[in-house]
C-alpha cells in the first residue's frame, strides 16, 4: 500500500510523495543529542546555535528538528526563542520545523511560532487514550502533522508484535477520532541500538524493518520515521563505523518503507562507498544473520577508528577565494556573518581607513541588496538579515572609526536622523529598514515609532538636536499628514532636511504638495537603499546647500510641468487648433525626391566614422558634470574629472573598434506621402495608386500668441488635395548590438564605473550615428541639401534644414507609433532592434524617428491635449480611447479616471 | 440557499472597497465621534470601522450601493475591529459591539435585497483583517527573536471579533489580507475554538496577500507554502486580495487555483497606486484584466479591494454572468 503525499511548509513547500526520495530531518539542533548545541543554548550563543541549524539546511536537511529538553533550560522559553530566531533567517525558515519534545507545553510553545505547516515530535499512548486524543486534536487545530511513537501504557514497543499493535491502535485513533488525514500521521516504530552485546538487542534492526513493512502494507497513507543515529550507539567514538551503520541501516529501512529519518546528513557515507568487508559485517548485525555478528564487527571496527568520511562542505571554498570586496558583498547579500569581521579587518588594512571600508565595499554590498530587493529577487527577511551583517561589520569597525576621528581631531558627533511613521499610519517595516540601514552607516537614529503626531516629531527633533527628519507612511491619508508636518516645520522656523519615504509617496507628490510648504530641503527617498546617500547629501555641510538648491529646482520644474498639465483654460478645441495650422504655401512647391523609394539597410557600420559625430556635452551630464564640451575639459572645478572621463571614454571606444565589440546597424526608408488632416498617408509609388500605411500625429492645442501656429508634424507634408506627391523618410539606428557581453565583462569584475561608461558611450554613439545618417540623408539619399558642409558644432546646434523627430518625444509624443515605423522598415530583422511591451527600444543605445524635409519644418512640443483630440486620435488609430489615454497620460489635459 | 450551495452554481461576486467609498463622504473628526465617543481623548478620524456605530447610515448606504451593483457577498465594515488594531485608538473595549453592529447593518442590507429578489440570495462576510502586528516577524531588527504580539493574543482577539460577527448575523467569515500566515493561523485557531464552544459553524474564507514581485507573502511564504499552511481546515475558499492589481495577481492566482482543493477567491486592487497613492484603474480597464480570470476558469468568488467601487463591481457582475465558474479539483475536500 502507498503512503499519501505529506504536505509541509516553511517559507517554501515540502511535498513528500511516494516518489520522493527519503526525507532528511536535521537533528543537530537538539540539546539532548548535541553537546555543542546544548552549550550554545546554555550560554545564549544564539548566533552559533543558528549556525548549527544553517549547516543542517545547507547539508541537505529538508525538515529541521528542534529539541530543547534539558533540565537546566526553560525549555518552552528556549523553544519559542529559537524558533523565532529561525523564522528570521530565510535560509533556514525555508524548510518546515519539527518541534521535538516530550513536554506538552514545549510542543505548544513551538506550534505557536510556526507560520508554516510543521510536525510535532511526538505524542504517544503512554498516558492513555484520552490524553492522546486530547493532544492530537489540539495539534490538528494548529494544522501540524504528528509523529506518533510506538509507546503505550505498558511502555515502549521493543518487539515486532508490540510495534504492530501500538502503531495500528494509534493510527486508528488518529484517523477515526481525532480527524487526522492519514497523510499527516508519521509513525515512529523505534530504532534501538544494535551490536550492544546483549541478546535481546539482536533483533532491534530487523524488527524495525519488519514493522515498517507491516505499516506500509496495512496502514494506508501513513508515513514512517526513525531516529537513525540511535542504531549505532554502541560505536560512539568510531565515526567511520557509525557512518557505515547509518548508511546500511537507512538503505534497508527505506527499502522496507521508512520514508523519513532523523539523520545527520553530514554524517552519512554513500552506501556504495562502504568497504565491502565492513558492509558485510554491518549487515550481518542489522539482519542478525550470525551469532558472532557483533564480535566480527567489533574486530574490524578497530581498523577504521579515527577515520571519518564525512562529506566536507565545498561551498565555502569558492566564494572565499574572491577579492575582499566580493567576499564582503557576498556576505551581505547572503546574510552570512561568519567571516564579516575578518573581511572587514582585511578591507580596513587594504583601504587604510575604516570609513572608506564602510562607504566603499560595505555600501556597495548594501546597494546590491537594495537593487535585488527592489526587483523582487530578495524579500524582506533576507534584507533585514543583510542589514544585520552590515551592522556587525560596522560594529567591528567602530573602535577604529573613533580612533580615526580622534586622530583627525574631528570632534563632531555622529549624525542624527529622526524617523517616524506619521500620525494615522501604523506601517513601519520600511521605516525600520531605513533605520537599520542608516544605523549601519554610522548614523544615530532616533526612531519615534508609528502614529507619531507632528508636534511630537518636531519637539523631539529639537530636543535631540537631529540633523534630519525622515517621515514614512504607507496609506494614502499619510500623504496629507506629511504636508501638515512640513507646514508645522515652517511655522516653527526649522531648517532641517525633510526626507519623505514609503510606498504611497512619490517624487511628484513630494514636489507638488510637500516641497512648497517648507523652505528647508524636502526630498523624496525612493527606497531604503537610497536612504544613506540622500541622508549624506543633505547633511554633509559640504554638499547640503548645493543639493538643496538642485532638488528645489528639480521639484520646481516638476511642479511647473504638473501645473501646466492642470491648466485647462488655455486649450483650444481641436477644430480651432486645426484652423491655426502651420501655413505653408504649397502652390508651386516642388518636393525634393529621394534617391530611392523603399528601405536601405546599413549593417556593421564603421564606428570609426560614427565617433566623429559624437556630441560630448550630454555624456558629461550623465556623469553629473555640467558644462559644454570642449570647455568643460578646462573647467576650474570639474576639468580634471571631465578630462579623465573623456580619456577613459575614448580608450573604451578605441577598444570597441579594435576588438569589434559593438556593432552599429541602421535602416532608413523613403516613401511617397501626403497629409490628410493630422495623419500622413504613405503610398506604394509616386502615382499614389495604392495606399500603404498611415502615421498619426498630434496637434498643439494650447492657445498661441498671434501669428504662432498650432503645429502638427503633418503640416510639413503636402495635403492630399494637391496633385503633387510629397515624400517622408524614416530611420532606426543602433550602436548597441553586442553590448550585453561587454557589460557583463565589467560586471563580472564588479567594475560599476566601466559598466556605466559602456552604457554612456554606447548611447552617445547611437546619437552620433543618427546625426551622421541624417547628414547623409540631407546631402545624399534625399539630397535636398547637397552642398551642405557643416561642422560638428553646427550639426549639434541644428543649423541644417529639415527635422528628424522621434516617436515618444515632444513633437510626436505617442510611443506606439514606433511599432508602425518598425514594421515599415523591418527594423527587428534588418537592424536587430526590438521593441519592448512599453515600446522601448532594445538595445537601449538606439534612435529611431521620422525625416521631414520641408524648410519650414521645426521641432515643437505638442504639450497638453484635450479629450476631443484624444477621442479623434483614437478613431484615427482605430484603437480604444483608453489605450490612447494610457500611452499619452503625461499629455492629457484632463483626468480620464474621473467619472 | 446556503452560500455553500450557491458557490456550486455560479461565480459569486464579492463587494469592493469600503475605504474608497468612505473617502467620498469627506468626513470630519466629528463624524467619528457622534453619539459614542464625544469625549474620547484620542483622534478617531480615519478609524473607519467605528463609523458602523457613529454613522451607520453611511455604512448601510455603501452596502446597498454594492448590492445594487450586483454583489452576492458584502463584507462587514470590520477590517480593523480587533482589540489589537483598535488599541491604537484606545478603543479595545468596543470591539464586540462594533463587530455585532457592523454585521447587523450588513445583514439588514443583504436581507432587503434578498427579499427583493429571492433568486439571488445575498450573503454577509464578516471581514477579519490581519491586525497591525505580525506574529512571525520581529519589528526590531536588532532583536530578531522578539515578537510584538503572541499567537495566544491574536487567537483571543480574533475569537472575540468572530463572536461579534456571528452574533450580528454574518453568513461566512473572511480572514483577509493575510500578510503573515501565522496571524491567519491564529485566527483559524480562535475561530475553531469559538465554533466548538457555540456548537455552530460558519464557512470560512481565507485570502492572502502577495506583496510584491517576489511572489511571496510579506512574511516570506510562497503561494504553495501559504496554501499548505492553512489547509488543515475545510475552507469555503482560499484566495488573494490587495497589494496588487488584477493582472499582477494573475500568475499567483493561477498557481493557487492549480494547487488548491478549495474554491478560489480573488479581490485585487484597482491597479497599482499612482504617484499620489491613489488607485485609479477604471472599471473598464480592471474588468479587462479580470476577464482573464474568468476566461481561464480560475475563480469562484470575484470582487475588489483598494480603489474599487460599485462601478467596478457592477462590471464584474456583468462579466461573470457569461462565464463558467471554476471547477474544483477535489470537491471532497470542501
Amino acid at each position: 500500500m502507498e503512503s499519501l503525499p505529506l504536505t509541509l511548509s516553511g517559507l517554501e513547500p515540502l511535498v513528500i510523495t511516494k516518489d520522493s526520495n527519503f526525507v532528511n530531518v536535521g537533528e543537530r539542533t537538539n540539546v539532548t543529542g548535541s553537546r555543542r548545541f546544548l552549550n550554545y543554548i546554555k550560554n545564549k550563543e544564539y548566533d552559533n546555535a543558528l549556525k548549527v541549524a544553517l549547516d543542517q539546511v545547507q547539508g541537505g536537511a529538508q525538515i529541521i528538528d528542534v529539541n530543547m529538553d534539558e533540565g537546566m533550560l526553560d525549555s518552552a522559553q528556549e523553544m519559542t526563542n529559537f524558533l523565532n530566531l529561525i523564522a528570521s533567517d530565510p535560509e533556514i525558515a525555508r524548510i518546515p520545523v519539527m518541534v521535538d519534545s516530550s513536554k506538552w507545553e514545549v510542543i505548544l510553545a513551538g506550534l505557536k511560532t510556526m507560520q508554516g505547516k510543521g510536525v510535532v515530535n511526538s505524542i504517544s499512548l503512554k498516558d492513555g487514550e484520552e490524553e492522546f486524543l486530547r493532544k492530537a486534536k489540539i495539534i490538528r487545530r494548529f494544522g501540524a502533522a504528528v509523529v506518533c511513537m510506538a509507546f503505550d501504557e505498558d511502555g515502549q514497543a521493543d518487539s515486532l508484535d508490540r510495534r504492530i499493535e501500538i502503531c495500528g491502535r494509534a493510527y486508528k485513533l488518529l484517523t477515526q477520532r481525532a480527524g487526522f488525514d492519514p497523510s499527516d500521521i508519521i509513525l515512529d516504530p523505534n530504532i534501538f541500538p544494535v551490536a550492544t552485546g546483549m541478546d535481546e538487542h539482536r533483533k532491534n534492526a530487523v524488527d524495525f524493518f519488519q514493522a515498517a513493512k507491516w505499516i506500509r502494507e496495512n496502514l494506508y497513507g501513513a508515513h514512517i520515521i526513525g531516529g537513525v543515529s540511535n542504531v549505532s550507539f554502541s560505536f560512539r567514538g568510531n565515526n567511520r563505523v557509525r557512518e557505515a551503520i547509518h548508511s546500511a541501516f537507512l538503505y534497508h529501512a527505506i527499502d522496507h518503507g521508512m520514508d523519513m529519518g532523523i539523520v545527520n546528513p553530514t554524517q552519512l557515507e554513500v552506501y556504495d562507498d562502504i568497504p565491502e568487508d565492513l558492509l558485510e559485517r554491518v549487515e550481518d548485525v542489522l539482519f542478525d544473520r550470525r551469532d558472532d555478528a557483533t564480535e566480527r564487527l567489533m574486530e574490524i571496527a578497530e581498523e577504521f577508528k579515527g577515520e571519518s568520511s564525512a562529506i566536507k562542505k565545498k561551498q565555502d571554498a569558492e566564494w572565499r577565494e574572491k577579492e575582499v570586496e566580493g567576499r564582503i558583498s557576498h556576505s551581505l547579500v547572503k546574510g552570512i556573518n561568519d567571516y564579516i569581521e575578518k573581511d572587514a579587518e582585511e578591507a580596513r588594512l587594504k583601504y587604510g581607513s575604516p570609513l572608506e571600508v564602510i562607504e566603499g565595499p560595505l555600501m556597495d554590498g548594501m546597494n546590491i541588496v537594495g537593487d535585488l530587493f527592489g526587483s523582487g529577487k530578495m524579500f524582506l527577511p533576507q534584507v533585514v538579515k543583510s542589514a544585520r551583517v552590515m551592522k556587525q561589520a560596522v560594529a567591528y569597525l567602530t573602535p577604529y572609526l573613533e580612533e580615526e576621528k580622534a586622530r583627525n581631531k574631528d570632534t563632531s558627533e555622529r549624525r542624527k536622523v529622526l524617523l517616524a511613521t506619521v500620525k494615522g499610519d501604523v506601517h513601519d517595516i520600511g521605516k525600520n529598514i531605513v533605520s537599520v540601514v542608516l544605523a549601519c552607516n554610522n548614523y544615530n537614529v532616533v526612531d519615534l515609532g508609528v502614529m507619531v503626531p507632528a508636534e511630537k516629531i518636531l519637539d523631539k527633533a529639537v530636543e535631540h538636536n537631529v540633523d534630519a527628519i525622515g517621515l514614512s507612511g504607507l496609506i494614502t491619508p499619510s500623504l496629507d499628514e506629511m504636508i501638515y508636518v512640513a507646514r508645522e516645520m515652517k511655522k516653527r522656523k526649522l531648517n532641517l532636511p525633510l526626507l519623505i519615504g514609503g510606498a504611497t509617496t512619490s517624487r511628484l507628490h513630494t514636489a507638488v504638495k510637500i516641497d512648497p510648504e517648507y523652505e528647508g530641503s524636502v526630498v523624496h527617498v525612493l527606497d531604503a537603499s537610497k536612504a544613506v546617500t540622500v541622508a549624506e547629501d543633505f547633511i554633509n555641510p559640504k554638499k547640503k546647500d548645493l543639493v538643496k538648491q538642485e532638488v528645489k529646482e528639480e521639484y520646481n520644474g516638476l511642479r511647473k510641468k504638473h501645473e501646466a498639465r492642470q491648466n485647462k483654460k488655455q486649450l483650444l478645441t481641436i477644430e480651432q487648433a486645426r484652423k491655426n495650422k502651420t501655413e505653408i504655401d504649397w502652390k508651386g512647391y516642388k518636393p525634393p525626391k529621394p534617391a530611392f523609394i523603399g528601405n536601405k539597410t546599413f549593417e556593421d557600420f564603421p564606428i570609426t566614422e560614427i565617433r566623429n559625430y559624437i556630441d560630448w556635452s550630454p555624456f558629461f551630464k550623465t556623469w553629473m558634470l555640467t558644462g559644454k564640451f570642449p570647455d568643460i575639459l578646462e573647467h576650474e572645478e570639474v576639468g580634471e574629472q571631465a578630462t579623465s572621463l573623456y580619456n577613459d571614454a575614448n580608450k573604451l571606444i578605441d577598444r570597441i573598434i579594435e576588438e569589434d565589440l559593438l556593432t552599429a546597424n541602421a535602416v532608413i526608408g523613403f516613401y511617397p506621402a501626403t497629409s490628410y488632416g493630422d495623419d500622413v498617408i504613405l503610398y506604394k509609388d509616386d502615382n499614389r495608386t495604392s495606399e500603404d500605411r498611415k502615421f498619426h500625429f498630434l496637434r498643439q492645442q494650447t492657445k498661441k500668441r498671434k501669428g504662432q501656429p498650432n503645429s502638427c508634424l503633418s503640416d510639413y507634408i503636402i495635403p492630399q488635395k494637391y496633385d503633387t506627391t510629397d515624400y517622408i523618410g524614416f530611420f532606426a539606428v543602433t550602436s548597441g548590438i553586442g553590448i550585453e557581453k561587454l557589460i557583463s565583462e565589467y560586471e563580472n569584475q564588479h567594475d560599476d564605473y566601466m559598466v556605466i561608461m559602456v552604457k554612456a558611450v554606447a548611447d552617445r554613439l547611437a546619437e552620433a550615428f543618427a546625426e551622421l545618417m541624417h547628414e547623409r540623408v540631407r546631402t545624399d539619399y534625399w539630397g535636398y541639401a547637397p552642398k551642405e558642409d557643416f561642422t560638428n558644432e553646427e550639426l549639434i546646434t541644428e543649423d541644417y534644414s529639415g527635422i528628424r523627430p522621434a516617436p515618444g518625444y515632444p513633437a510626436c509624443p505617442d510611443h506606439t507609433e514606433k511599432s508602425i515605423l518598425f514594421d515599415l522598415l523591418n527594423v527587428p530583422e534588418d537592424a536587430g532592434i526590438t521593441l519592448t511591451e512599453s515600446y522601448a527600444m532594445y538595445p537601449a543605445s538606439s534612435v529611431s524617428g521620422i525625416y521631414f524635409s520641408h524648410p519650414n519644418s521645426r521641432y515643437f512640443r505638442v504639450g497638453n491635449i484635450g479629450e476631443d483630440q484624444v477621442t479623434d486620435y483614437a478613431k484615427r488609430k482605430s484603437c480604444t480611447k483608453e489605450k490612447v489615454e494610457k500611452w499619452l497620460s503625461p499629455n492629457l489635459d484632463y483626468d480620464p479616471f474621473k467619472e | 440557499m446556503k452560500i455553500e450551495d450557491a458557490i456550486q452554481d455560479r461565480i459569486l461576486i464579492l463587494d469592493g472597497a469600503m475605504g474608497t467609498m468612505i473617502q467620498r463622504y469627506d468626513l470630519e473628526e466629528n463624524d467619528f465621534r457622534t453619539g459614542y465617543f464625544e469625549d474620547h481623548t484620542d483622534d478617531l478620524k480615519g478609524n473607519n470601522d467605528i463609523l458602523s456605530l457613529t454613522r451607520p447610515d453611511i455604512i448601510q448606504q455603501i452596502h446597498e450601493e454594492y448590492l445594487e451593483a450586483g454583489a452576492d457577498i458584502i463584507e462587514t465594515n470590520t477590517f480593523s475591529a480587533t482589540t489589537i488594531a483598535q488599541a491604537d485608538y484606545k478603543l479595545e473595549h468596543i470591539v464586540y459591539e462594533l463587530n455585532k453592529k457592523s454585521a447587523e447593518i450588513a445583514a439588514e442590507a443583504a436581507r432587503k435585497f434578498t427579499d427583493k429578489n429571492p433568486d439571488k440570495p445575498r450573503y454577509v462576510a464578516g471581514s477579519i483583517g490581519p491586525t497591525n502586528k505580525t506574529a512571525s516577524m520581529s519589528p526590531d531588527v536588532s532583536d530578531p527573536g522578539y515578537r510584538a504580539v503572541t499567537f495566544d493574543e491574536l487567537a483571543e482577539a480574533y475569537k472575540q471579533q468572530a463572536q461579534g460577527l456571528m452574533d450580528g448575523g454574518a453568513d461566512v467569515l473572511l480572514i483577509e489580507t493575510v500578510f503573515d500566515t501565522l496571524n491567519a493561523k491564529a485566527a483559524l485557531f480562535g475561530v475553531q475554538e469559538l465554533f466548538e464552544e457555540r456548537g455552530q459553524e460558519l464557512p470560512v474564507m481565507v485570502s492572502g496577500t502577495i506583496t510584491d514581485a517576489s511572489g511571496r507573502t510579506l512574511s516570506g511564504q510562497t503561494v504553495e507554502a501559504f496554501l499548505i499552511s492553512i489547509s488543515h481546515i475545510s475552507l469555503l475558499s482560499v484566495g488573494f486580495n490587495c497589494a496588487l492589481g488584477a493582472s499582477q495577481l494573475q500568475p499567483y492566482l493561477q498557481n493557487l487555483s492549480y494547487k488548491s482543493p478549495f474554491h478560489i477567491s480573488a479581490h485585487p486592487n484597482a491597479g497599482l497606486p499612482n504617484e499620489f497613492g491613489e488607485y485609479d484603474q477604471t472599471p473598464e480597464l480592471m474588468v479587462q484584466e479580470v476577464k482573464e480570470y474568468v476566461q481561464e476558469g480560475l475563480v469562484n468568488i470575484l470582487g475588489g479591494c483598494c480603489g474599487t467601487t460599485p462601478a467596478h463591481i457592477s462590471k464584474m457582475a456583468e462579466l461573470a454572468k457569461n462565464y463558467e465558474l471554476r471547477k474544483n479539483k477535489q470537491s471532497a475536500a470542501v
